[in-house]
């Protein structure tokens, strides 16, 4: 078998007396949509936070395309093809849309310790940034500053600012968040479009978007993985409908 | 579209008005208002500066008079030991100015917000108790510059219009060179990092090394203006450092409207003739000064620049 484009093997973090990752080990491969999911409080945010770079492990190892980063900092992930976007919308409130995309874009075309000529007016981020755009929908919304943008379009263009840097392996963090059904539905649209494109590993919490989405399916509970496989095998497994007992019937009848 | 031009006519109008001011002082005879305005660039010089850092980069570096007093004792020091050639004293200045921001900045961008604060303004008050001690060089007393830097008859800065005219033309510069800063690829990541340094990283963009860069160049910015300042008042003391001087800029920069191109000069022009013109009336000035500038800050939200384009949308 190839190379896993991402391996996870024996991940450990805690804080204080808790594990909060208990000797995670898990590979995404090329082309994969892989969900994780969890109950609340199963560390799966600390998981993606050790993913991007934003948290040390204490022990174990993270490996992007064969090569170890489990101890790089996160702008230098996302150089070597490792972006994501975030639970909470993490965006340049007070730049525009293309703005925020043509900066993730400019992250990887070159120097930015250029100082005279004006950046705006550079046609290859530009257009890169409203390819991006047009890419998630947002193509007429370009010129509008981002505090104005609803929280449904601030989730997309959290997605065209993780495009926008050409990435390998995106990592989703809970992209439905807060999304109303419409909203939703959207989303996970343009998720299936997108997965053609690029591997993704989905973290959320929205079961019926998980099962339409997802090759494989990781279950994390207490930090640790409890099962891994295709959605099918999921849906059977005797563990995790123990896990989920109060979700158990969104386990079973969705999808 | 209007508020715009609201604010860029009042901009265009102090801009023509510094640039005729030695015509009307010359024809009135009114020397004291050219001495004045020379002062009045260079601290708007040395505010621009800070607004690079200030209110671009959103680092708030309280202690910036420390480059005008590095700037101004490149001047004095040099002159004192008998090299009076601008050509050498402006760049050791300048250079000087950087070489203290590179280390001061690589060692105080490891913190943030209010510990950012605190270690700039250690560090420049460390900068003033170094010049006290500088006993070959006058000490607490100051130093006294006996020739003013000499550009080999290029331009004479015993000339009250001529030294005028350079330091207009070195604000001129230092706007023209932020003003391209701020819209290049670096401009654009420095205040990205303002907005969200989060973001910033998870795109790519490693958030030390930029800032660091814009310190310094802010640091050299006002290096230069220490420089101007020195000449003007034929003087330098360790006092140019004292925190209060450093202090009297972030304010010109939150009055005149923190993150906008002319404001810090805007809020130079303001704060310094307020000053001027209050003290001629009492001698308790700050007393008047420091409650009108709070109503400027608590109401005025952007500064002056914030408040014409109010007006101008209002």
């Amino acid at each position: 078998m190839a190379e896993p484009l991402l391996r996870v093997e024996k991940l450990v973090r805690r804080f204080g007396g808790i594990v909060a990752t208990d000797n995670v080990s898990l590979d995404v491969a090329s082309g994969e949509l892989h969900a994780i999911i969890g109950p609340n409080g199963a560390g799966k945010t600390t998981l993606i936070s050790q993913l991007t770079g934003h948290l040390e492990p204490h022990s174990g190892s993270v490996s992007l395309a064969g090569r170890d980063i489990t101890y790089l900092p996160a702008y230098r992930r996302c150089a070597l093809g490792l972006a994501r976007s975030f639970q909470i919308t993490s965006l340049l409130l007070d730049f525009t849309a293309a703005d925020n995309v043509a900066l993730a874009a400019q992250a990887h075309a070159g120097t930015s310790f250029r100082f005279f000529a004006n950046a705006r007016k550079e046609k290859g981020l530009r257009d890169a940034a409203q390819a991006a755009l047009d890419r998630v929908g947002l193509g007429h919304r370009a010129d509008i500053v981002v505090s104005r943008l609803s929280h449904g379009e601030r989730r997309e263009l959290e997605l065209a600012v993780a495009l926008a840097s050409k990435p390998k392996l995106l990592l989703l963090d809970e992209p439905m968040a807060g999304l109303g059904v419409t909203e939703s539905q959207r989303m996970v649209k343009l998720l299936q479009e997108l997965r053609k494109e690029v591997s993704i590993v989905l973290v959320e919490h929205d079961m019926p978007a998980v099962f339409a989405l997802a090759d494989r399916i990781t279950v994390l509970v207490y930090g640790r993985v409890i099962a891994s496989g295709d959605p099918a095998a999921i849906r059977a497994n005797e563990d995790v409908k123990r896990a989920y007992l109060g979700d158990q019937h969104v386990v079973t009848h969705h999808g | 579209m209007k508020s715009l031009s609201v604010s860029k006519a009042v901009t265009a109008l102090m801009l023509a008005g510094l640039v005729l001011l030695p015509l009307y002082s010359h024809l009135t005879g009114n020397i004291f208002i050219l001495t004045l305005f020379t002062r009045i660039i260079i601290l708007a010089l040395a505010a621009a500066s800070l607004n690079l850092i200030m209110g671009f980069a959103g680092l708030m570096s309280f202690g910036h008079a420390a480059y005008l007093g590095i700037g101004g004792y490149a001047v004095g020091m040099l002159a004192q030991e008998g090299v009076g050639s601008g050509f050498i004293q402006f760049p050791v200045a300048i250079a000087a100015s950087g070489i203290y921001a590179l280390v001061i900045g690589a060692l105080s961008l490891r913190t943030r917000g209010v510990y950012f604060i605190m270690i700039t303004l250690a560090f420049a008050q460390m900068a003033y108790y170094v010049a006290s001690g500088l006993a070959r060089y006058g000490g607490d007393d100051g130093l006294t510059i006996y020739t003013r830097s000499d550009f080999s008859g290029l331009i004479d800065l015993g000339n009250r219009t001529q030294f005028y005219y350079l330091c207009l033309a070195c604000l001129f510069g230092v706007m023209l060179l932020i003003w391209r800063i701020v819209n290049s690829r670096f401009g654009l990541v420095v205040q990205g990092l303002r907005s969200n340094e989060q973001r910033m990283q998870a795109i790519g963009f490693p958030a030390k090394r930029y800032q660091l860069v814009c310190f310094v160049i802010s640091g050299t910015m006002c290096g230069l203006a220490g420089a101007l300042l020195a000449n003007n008042t034929d003087f330098v003391s360790p006092a140019v450092m004292y925190w209060t001087r450093s202090g009297d800029l972030m304010v010109m920069v939150i009055l005149g409207g923190m993150g906008t191109l002319f404001g810090p000069v805007m809020g130079a022009v303001v704060f310094l003739l307020l000053e001027e013109l209050l003290s001629q009336i009492t001698e308790y000035w700050a007393l008047i000064l420091g409650p009108l500038l709070l109503l400027i800050v608590l109401f005025g939200r952007g500064g002056i620049m914030g408040a014409l384009g109010r007006a101008g949308r209002g």
